[in-house]
């Protein structure tokens, strides 16, 4: 089974995160904060990381950025998932190494088609 | 409403849409019509059904729309779109070399996602077809759904389902939470009222139809008739794309499907084209309606 690493500050949307992705048989893993997620990667190199912006500690962008510059760290697929939903910030994210992006809210439905476009699924 | 009601919209819509509602489909009719209902200042279906029996023209036309499908997505269901790219429009690029210019009918286009699909599919070709003449014709029953077409403004819910982000950021202009298509693009379609059961001849020759995911509703006999003259409609070496869950087999000898490019069909009479180099589409034999059943 693939692996999730699902990085928000909010504890309901990782639990609305998780519930979608394991519904597309995803083993979850989670973090609440960029410097935890890459922890994570550490230990073990997800397949795909679903990634909020604004996060305490170190936000996405800077983990990002880490993650890409780790060894193994180019193999994820990326997928910030936000409210930041303009297009410099979208433009800046697939600079840094995004392979997708979901502007919140989202559904089941919007994760699919990004993971089916990242090929993911 | 009482089943006369049901027996009249049933009988209205095969006849000017072609929808084929089986006998058990009372409550997609009533939520649909209900609210046009109320709408229109009437208590419901039955009043509704009597206004249209006198002669309500525009009622009875906003009736079809509003039991017209119009779900859509762009670059729905992605593989007709990656045939697009990676067969269908480099074996066209060498067969029209000569003449320079592709026409492609999108028969049932809704609000517009997938003739901009496959205007961004032709934008991305670049060079392969630049300096081209290309149109894409876009035609839908409902003049609501033609209208937000034109438009080209979409939610964010719309463009987050099938369009990659990277071509969000090329084509699109936003504003606030809605997304606006570059005029490029939306010039490269042109937007057609029309009714898949009248004649549509007069719209010419095309090197590439989608009709996807329309046909569905329609009874078999119904099908048959509009692939008949859909043929007539195709280039000799021209390809008809339909949806995942459509086919041919078992309705009409008019196309026959190509192996290994799931959803893609060519007249039956075709020649196959050969091109050293080019991804080749080899269209494979039809089993016939007999041996289909």
């Amino acid at each position: 089974m693939r692996t999730c690493l699902v990085v928000d500050d909010s504890s309901v949307i990782r639990k609305v995160a998780r519930r979608i992705l394991e519904g597309l048989d995803f083993q979850i893993i989670e973090a609440e904060d960029g410097a935890k997620a890459l922890d994570a990667c550490k230990r073990a190199m997800p397949e795909a990381v679903l990634l909020d912006w604004n996060m305490p500690v170190m936000d996405g962008y800077e983990f990002l950025g880490n993650l890409r510059r780790m060894p193994g760290g180019d193999a994820p697929k990326v997928v910030f998932c936000t409210t930041e939903n303009d297009v410099a910030h979208i433009a800046r994210a697939l600079h840094a190494g995004a392979n997708e992006y979901i502007m919140k809210p989202f559904d089941k439905d919007i994760v699919t088609a990004k993971f089916q476009e990242v090929g993911l699924i | 409403m009482t089943p006369q009601d049901y027996e009249y919209l049933r009988k209205l819509l095969k006849e000017r849409s072609g929808l084929d509602l089986s006998a058990d489909k009372q409550y997609l009719v009533e939520s649909r019509l209900v609210p046009l209902a109320r709408k229109a200042s009437l208590a419901g279906i039955p009043e509704l059904v009597q206004k249209m029996k006198v002669g309500a023209e525009a009622l009875t036309a906003e009736v079809v729309e509003a039991m017209t499908t119009n779900e859509t997505f762009f670059f729905r269901d992605k593989l007709p779109f990656d045939h697009l790219k990676e067969a269908v429009l480099p074996a066209l690029a060498q067969a029209r070399a000569a003449r320079r210019s592709l026409r492609i009918w999108c028969a049932a286009s809704s609000t517009g996602q997938e003739p901009y699909s496959i205007a961004m599919c032709l934008k991305e070709a670049g060079a392969m077809l630049a300096g081209w003449r290309t149109e894409i014709v876009a035609t839908d029953l409902s003049l609501a759904v033609l209208e937000k077409s034109k438009a080209g403004i979409f939610s964010q819910f719309e463009v987050q389902r099938g369009l990659p982000i990277q071509m969000l950021v090329k084509y699109f202009t936003q504003n606030g939470e809605l997304w606006q298509l570059n005029a490029d693009i939306r010039s490269m379609v042109q937007h057609r009222q029309l009714n898949l059961l009248q004649d549509f001849s007069h719209l010419g020759t095309f090197d590439v139809i989608f009709c996807r995911n329309v046909l569905i509703y329609f009874d078999q006999d119904t099908k048959a008739k509009i692939f008949e003259r859909i043929s007539r409609m195709l280039e000799p070496d021209g390809v008809l794309a339909l949806g995942a869950a459509e086919s041919v087999v078992g309705i009409t000898n008019a196309f026959k499907p190509y192996p290994d490019r799931r959803g893609l069909y060519r007249p039956n009479a075709a020649p196959t084209i050969v091109r050293p180099g080019v991804a080749t589409l080899v269209p494979q034999a039809p089993r016939s309606v007999a041996s289909a059943r």
